[in-house]
């Protein structure tokens, strides 16, 4: 599938806005503070950035509003309809925050648990998706939600770290979260690896039952919407490396900042750590992210030769 | 209303395709775009259409596939292997997901007759049902920025002010070589129903859970070359009679 920036963006920004929206609903910052101020602004923005960036590749954007309308059959639409209603809650839980220096515990549990559902609608529209058997699977929403956790405890961890709270809590969350997170993604890999897909040239055309089926002739010489969409292939050499990468950067390294912040003393030391970390985070999740489509395979590609 | 009509539909219209008479001509392709870009809906539009890189939307197109039989040979002329071409169009699925995951509802399938459609007033143009097509039956149109696909070619079927011999969608009626036929599968008295009983007419992808209701008549089995009694051989002339005989004896005297 196409890597389209806009929507690994999306989806990292969203996660990790949710992520932090969901920590901060937990009472892991003191209200009070103003780094906790800024991290309620900052979840808004990352979370309002993310669906702005998620409109910017639809055709007909002015008429985005008519996606809220069917809820009942489609995930992408029940994906805008939380994304707008949850809104509500965490805009409300932010004001307090800012203005009130002081939480509502009834408002931040409701924020929080919209927020997880949001989360899991954005994952479930590719894990909805038989054409996509690496998607296919309960193990995608469990994966972005799991990321999204632990983005945010990061992200709380180093808010603390700057003078919201404790940051020695968040950051034990953090290094909780990053490997149930982590491990749920190993998973998910282990099972694309294994996976033989049911869909072959032969059951796309029929002809199975005659013999080997393979592509003579596309129907267009050039490229189709068809090809670059669907089409898209990352050699598997650089999927294997990119793959490290974002292990390294998204696992490693912020596992091993968290460790040092856990153990270490002194407020540069701490907030350097929680930095690193966070940085790490992100940038291996945009990694993480980009494979996800990028390595995807489409039950179209039967008909391409790919 | 993207979700899909509770009751089956009293008509299910749609192609059987054959791929033992498909020739591959492409004229079916042509027809379509023909058709479709000046009627319904947006025009289908081409992006770079003189240049080098040229796309652009089409709802019907032909690949050619080589099928090999076990133990054949991959050359075409040489061993066993066949030649299929391929047309691809909108199967106007029973269970079609690409109607279920459009968050508009500009995509639907009618219950009167169970054909697939977009309504391009309500479509945002994010693609996700072209994702959750299996065959790869939808387009976007780039320049219109709405999605594209076969209508069945609604407005000629229902079109009274046609001839009864038009009323068939133009990829039915241009082909040469009547490879595509229209009809309803609701009706088992059809030809459509009745020739995918007589010749075992197949659905794409069935482990997609589709129910795709155009169907695909296999080719017919095929003598296998080195089977077949009267090869046309150039060096033997054992069999000649009459002016040839007489040819051959002079020529071989010469
Ligand atoms: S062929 Fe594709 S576009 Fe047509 S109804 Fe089936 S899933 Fe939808
Ligand atoms: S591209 Fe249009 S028809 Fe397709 S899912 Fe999106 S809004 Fe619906
Ligand atoms: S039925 Fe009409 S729209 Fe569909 S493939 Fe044939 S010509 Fe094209």
């Amino acid at each position: 599938m196409h890597p389209a920036p806009s929507i690994i963006l999306f989806t990292v920004a969203s996660g990790l806005g949710y992520g932090l929206a969901i920590m901060l609903g937990l009472g892991l910052l003191d209200p009070q503070a103003l780094a906790t101020k800024v991290a309620h602004v900052l979840s808004l923005v990352l979370i309002g950035g993310g669906l702005v960036s998620s409109t910017l590749h639809l055709g007909n954007p002015r008429r985005a509003w008519r996606a809220l309308s069917q809820w009942r059959s489609s995930w992408l639409s029940r994906e805008g309809v939380m994304a707008l209603a949850t809104f509500v809650p965490l805009t409300l839980s932010a004001t307090l925050a800012l203005f009130a220096g002081r939480h509502s515990l009834a408002l931040d549990l409701v924020g929080a648990v919209m927020a997880v559902a949001t989360v899991w609608c954005t994952a479930m529209i590719y894990a909805s998706l038989r054409t996509i058997e690496a998607w296919h699977t309960p193990l995608t929403p469990a994966c972005y939600v799991a990321f999204s956790l632990a983005g945010g405890a990061l992200l709380a961890a180093f808010f603390a770290a700057l003078g919201g709270g404790e940051p020695r809590g968040p950051a034990l969350a953090a290094l909780l979260l990053l490997g149930i997170a982590w491990a749920t993604k190993r998973a998910w890999k282990r099972r694309v690896t294994a996976l033989v897909s049911a869909t072959t040239p032969e059951t796309a055309t029929g002809l199975g039952s005659i013999g080997k089926v393979r592509l003579l002739e596309r129907p267009h010489m050039t490229e189709n919407y068809l090809t670059h969409e669907m089409g898209f292939r990352v050699a598997r050499k650089h999927a294997a490396k990119l793959w490290l990468i974002a292990v390294g950067f998204g696992a490693l390294l912020p596992g091993t900042a968290l460790v040092v912040l856990l153990t270490g003393q002194g407020d540069a030391l701490v907030i350097t750590a929680a930095a690193l970390a966070c940085l790490g985070f992100v940038l291996g999740l945009l990694v993480e992210r980009w494979l996800f489509f990028a390595e995807a395979r489409h039950t179209v590609m039967n008909y391409y030769g790919g | 209303m993207t979700s899909l009509p509770s009751l089956p539909a009293p008509k299910k219209i749609g192609l059987v395709i054959d791929l033992d008479v498909c020739v591959g001509c492409h004229a079916c392709v042509v027809n379509c775009k023909e058709w479709n870009t000046g009627g319904y809906g947006a025009a289908l539009s081409d992006q770079q259409p003189y240049g080098a890189d040229v796309s652009g939307a089409w709802l019907n197109r032909i690949h050619t596939f080589e099928v090999v039989p076990q133990g054949g040979e991959i050359v075409g002329e040489a061993g066993d292997a066949r030649i299929v071409h391929f047309p691809k169009s909108c199967l106007h699925c029973e269970e079609a997901p690409c109607v279920t995951v459009c968050p508009t509802g500009a995509s639907y399938k009618r219950a009167e007759d169970g054909i697939v459609l977009v309504d391009e007033d309500k479509c945002i143009g994010c693609g996700l049902c072209a994702w959750a097509c299996p065959y790869g039956a939808r387009e976007m149109d780039v320049a219109a920025g709405v999605m594209k696909k076969c209508t069945l070619c609604i407005d000629r079927i229902y079109n009274e002010t046609f001839e009864e011999v038009d009323r068939v969608p133009a990829c039915v009626r241009t082909c040469p070589a009547n490879a595509r036929h229209f009809g309803d599968f609701a009706d088992p008295t059809s030809d459509v129903s009745r020739m995918v009983v007589a010749r075992g007419g197949i659905d794409l992808m069935p482990e997609q859970g589709t129910r795709p209701v155009n169907k695909y008549l296999p080719p017919r089995p095929r003598t296998a070359l080195a089977d077949m009694a009267s090869l046309p051989l150039a060096e033997n002339t054992a069999g000649a009679k009459g002016f040839f005989a007489w040819l051959d004896g002079m020529l071989d005297r010469i």
